[in-house]
């Protein structure tokens, strides 16, 4: 099971970062937006290929109106 | 709330013409014309959020980083870009050091930009800043290559110690955050004044315009409003006051104001004074 934006989704382990995107109905060229794996960054170079392990925290963050 | 946004600047339709002798405010080599800098959070439309963008003249507008929202399709990103402004991504919501630079890393990698504005937050009701975590943070960003914008306490000792770590500048409080309560202690602003000499922005508590002017006229170069615009009940027309007012204070700051006496200073000669016993 894996945890994206702090919910259960239906991605299994090896499943990669621009997989759990798509769940939230972005692509891969999607403007303004940061992806943190466990605690750390992953660069938007690494989407396509970073594999998540099972029960990984993924927070997938983007502009919102605040400050 | 009837007229259309105008991209253009939308201020100057209405006369609030920038001061021409007014010059530029530099931060870390980056030139900003306006002196004011705006929150995007609290507006009640993203249309009104754009127009007051336009109004206030600001080229450097706050954003946070949440997580997405499928529901929620918002065109933040694109509306600020056709404003023609600067993002400044904050880290609003952070309790420690680490969540702060995660967050400041996340917004370069989001943004591609380097400039955080560095809250660290140390207590939710009055989201004053938690000092130690705050300098820590500002510390390990500075040495990642972080422009950093700290928002931190109204303490001269703590702006000091932030700007010796490589701060770009320093937002000291006039009061908590959204509390419209103005400039609490303008002493310590002074002295804040007189510590560092990186760019000074007053960051939270303006309520009014008179707030943001005072700031400017102790000698802050910048002032951030968020609250006192987008929740105003008019927030172009405050928008435009802010303006107006950031540019009155700053001239008056350099204008060099007379000194306070107790006792009356007449403005009319004595000499040539009628006789009329």
């Amino acid at each position: 099971m894996i945890r994206l934006n702090g919910e259960d989704c239906d991605l299994r382990a090896g499943a990669t970062v621009a997989a759990a995107l798509a769940q939230l109905d972005l692509s891969p060229e999607a403007k303004g937006v940061a992806v943190a794996v466990d605690g750390e960054v992953v660069p938007r170079a690494q989407w396509g290929l970073f594999a998540l392990a099972d029960h990984a925290r993924v927070e997938v963050l983007t502009a919102m109106q605040g400050g | 709330m009837s007229e259309a946004i105008d991209t253009q600047g939308g201020a100057r339709r209405n006369g609030a013409e920038p001061v021409p002798s007014a010059e530029p405010l530099t931060i870390a080599g980056r030139t900003l014309r306006s002196r004011l800098l705006l929150g995007t959070g609290g507006f009640p439309s993203l249309a009104i959020m754009a127009e007051a963008i336009a109004a206030s003249g600001s080229e450097l507008v706050t954003v946070a980083l949440r997580r997405v929202d499928p529901e929620q399709r918002g065109s933040l990103i694109d509306v600020l870009a056709e404003g023609g402004v600067e993002l400044l991504p904050n880290t609003a919501g952070c309790y420690t050091a680490r969540d702060a630079v995660l967050t400041a890393r996340l917004a370069r990698e989001a943004f591609a930009t380097d400039w955080i504005k560095l809250e660290v937050i140390g207590d939710e009701d009055t989201l004053m800043p938690d000092a130690p975590e705050l300098l820590r943070a500002a510390e390990e960003l500075v040495d990642e290559g972080f422009v950093v914008l700290p928002y931190t306490t109204d303490d001269p000792v703590l702006a000091r110690r932030l700007a010796d770590v490589g701060c770009a500048a320093v937002m000291p409080l006039g009061s908590p955050i959204g509390s419209g309560m103005g400039i609490r202690n303008p002493y310590n602003l002074a002295l804040i004044r007189e510590a560092v000499e990186v760019p000074l922005v007053l960051d939270a508590g303006v309520g009014t315009a008179s707030d943001a002017a005072l700031a400017m006229e102790l000698g802050c170069d910048a002032v951030m409003a968020a609250s006192a615009i987008s929740r105003a009940q008019d927030p172009v027309r405050m928008a435009r006051a802010m303006r107006a007012a950031v540019e009155a204070g700053h001239l008056a700051r350099h204008a060099g104001r007379i000194p306070r006496r107790t006792y009356a200073t007449a403005s009319s000669p004595d000499a040539g004074l009628a006789d009329f016993s």
